[in-house]
C-alpha cells in the first residue's frame, strides 16, 4: 500500500466518508475509492451492494479477484426524547453495534438512573445537536411527543442529511406537525422524508415492541436498495 | 457497520512516517467458522511489534513472521490457513475454519 493511500484512507475516515479500498491480490495493485465517486465506476454496482452491506469482500472483475475492503463510519443513533420507548430503544440499537446519544431537556427524564451506560444530554436540543457532529450515517428518531423539544430538533437532522427521520404520532399529530414545519419553511421534499407513524407496522404495543419496529425501520433504510424498499413499500 | 479497526490503521501511518518498516495483512477469504470476518487488519512493523487480529490469536504468529519478510521484500504475499492446509503455514485454525490473509508493505512507491 502506497503511503499517499494509507494517508488519503485515514483522512476519509476520519471525516467519517465511506471508501472502499480495492486490491488485485494477485499483483497488490490498489485504488482507493470515495463513496462520491461511486457511480463513476466500472465497479458501481458491487461498491454500492458492499457499502450497503457493511461488508468486505472478494469479486471477480475482467478474470482479476479483486478483495473489496469497506470502511463504513459507525452509524449513530440520535434519541430526542428519554421517555419509556428510548429506553427500550438505546440498549437495542447499542446491541446492533450504533453509537447512541439521548437528548432531552426535562432533567426529570433525563436522568442517568434511567439511562444507564447512555451518552444522555439534559439540553434544548439547540444547543445540545450542534455539538453532536451529525451526519448522514445518523438515524435520527424524536419521540418527545412535545413540538417545543422534537420540531426544532428535526429541522437539525433535515439540514445533516440523515439516512433515517423519524418521529412519534399519530397522522392526526403528524398532520399537525407537517403544517408547523412547513410554516418554519421546510420543504415538502424534507417533511415527506420523515417516517410517521415512526417505525413498521408490525402491531407493535409495548415500548419494547416499538422500539423493535424502530430499529426494523432503521435497518431497512440502511441496508436495502432503493428499489426494494419501494417494492416493499 | 462495526468501525473496527480504528486506531490500527493510524498507528500504520504513524509507523511509517517514523522511518519503520511496516506491513498490513487483512483478512481476504474465510470459509467455514473463521473467527475475524473479511477486511479485518493486522499492522506489523519492523520490530515485530503488531496491533490488531486476523484470527482468534492462533495464526498471528505465522502472519507476523511472514510480514517482516513482506516488509524486507517489498513483495506482497497471499498466505492461507486452515485445517486442511498441508503446506509450511498451516498452523491450524482451532475452530475448524480457513483463512486466506493478504501481506503488503506499507510505503512501497
Amino acid at each position: 500500500m502506497k503511503a499517499e493511500t494509507l494517508a488519503t484512507l485515514n483522512a476519509e475516515r476520519a471525516a467519517r466518508r465511506p471508501v472502499i479500498l480495492i486490491t488485485d491480490i494477485s499483483d497488490g495493485t490498489q485504488r482507493l475509492v470515495k463513496a462520491a465517486d461511486f457511480g463513476a465506476d466500472p465497479l458501481h454496482a458491487e461498491l454500492e451492494k458492499q457499502l450497503r452491506m457493511g461488508k468486505s469482500a472478494m469479486v471477480e472483475a475482467d478474470g482479476k479477484k479483486l478483495f473489496l475492503n469497506v470502511y463504513a463510519p459507525t452509524a449513530r443513533l440520535v434519541i430526542i426524547g428519554a421517555v419509556h420507548i428510548s429506553q427500550a430503544l438505546a440498549p437495542l440499537a447499542r446491541s446492533l453495534d450504533y453509537d447512541v446519544t439521548v437528548v432531552d431537556p426535562r432533567t426529570a427524564f433525563a436522568s442517568p438512573e434511567r439511562f444507564p451506560d447512555v451518552k444522555l444530554i439534559a439540553e434544548w436540543p439547540e444547543e445540545a445537536l450542534p455539538g453532536l457532529d451529525i451526519d448522514h450515517y445518523t438515524a435520527f428518531v424524536a419521540v418527545t411527543h412535545d413540538p417545543k423539544i422534537d420540531d426544532p430538533a428535526l429541522l437539525h437532522a433535515f439540514e445533516k442529511n440523515c439516512f433515517y427521520i423519524g418521529a412519534l404520532g399519530s397522522r392526526k399529530t403528524h398532520a399537525k406537525r407537517g403544517d408547523r414545519l412547513k410554516a418554519q419553511g421546510v420543504s415538502e421534499a424534507d417533511f415527506a422524508r420523515i417516517k410517521a407513524p415512526i417505525g413498521l407496522n408490525i402491531g407493535a404495543v409495548s415500548p419494547s415492541e416499538i422500539a423493535v419496529s424502530i430499529m426494523a425501520e432503521i435497518t431497512a433504510e440502511l441496508r436495502m436498495p432503493r428499489d426494494a424498499k419501494a417494492a416493499g413499500a | 457497520m462495526l468501525n473496527r479497526d480504528e486506531d490500527i490503521l493510524q498507528a500504520a501511518e504513524a509507523w511509517q512516517k517514523a522511518g519503520h518498516g511496516v506491513a498490513l495483512a487483512t483478512v481476504v477469504e474465510t470459509w467455514g467458522s473463521a473467527p475475524r470476518p473479511a477486511g479485518s487488519n493486522l499492522v506489523i512493523n519492523d520490530d515485530g511489534t503488531f496491533l490488531g487480529s486476523v484470527s482468534g490469536g492462533c495464526v498471528e504468529g505465522a502472519v507476523v513472521t511472514e510480514a517482516l519478510d513482506v516488509i524486507a521484500s517489498g513483495e506482497p504475499k497471499l498466505l492461507e490457513f486452515g485445517v486442511a492446509d498441508e503446506t509450511a503455514w498451516n498452523v491450524g485454525l482451532s475452530c475448524g475454519g480457513t483463512i486466506r490473509v493478504f501481506v503488503e508493505k506499507v510505503g512501497q512507491s
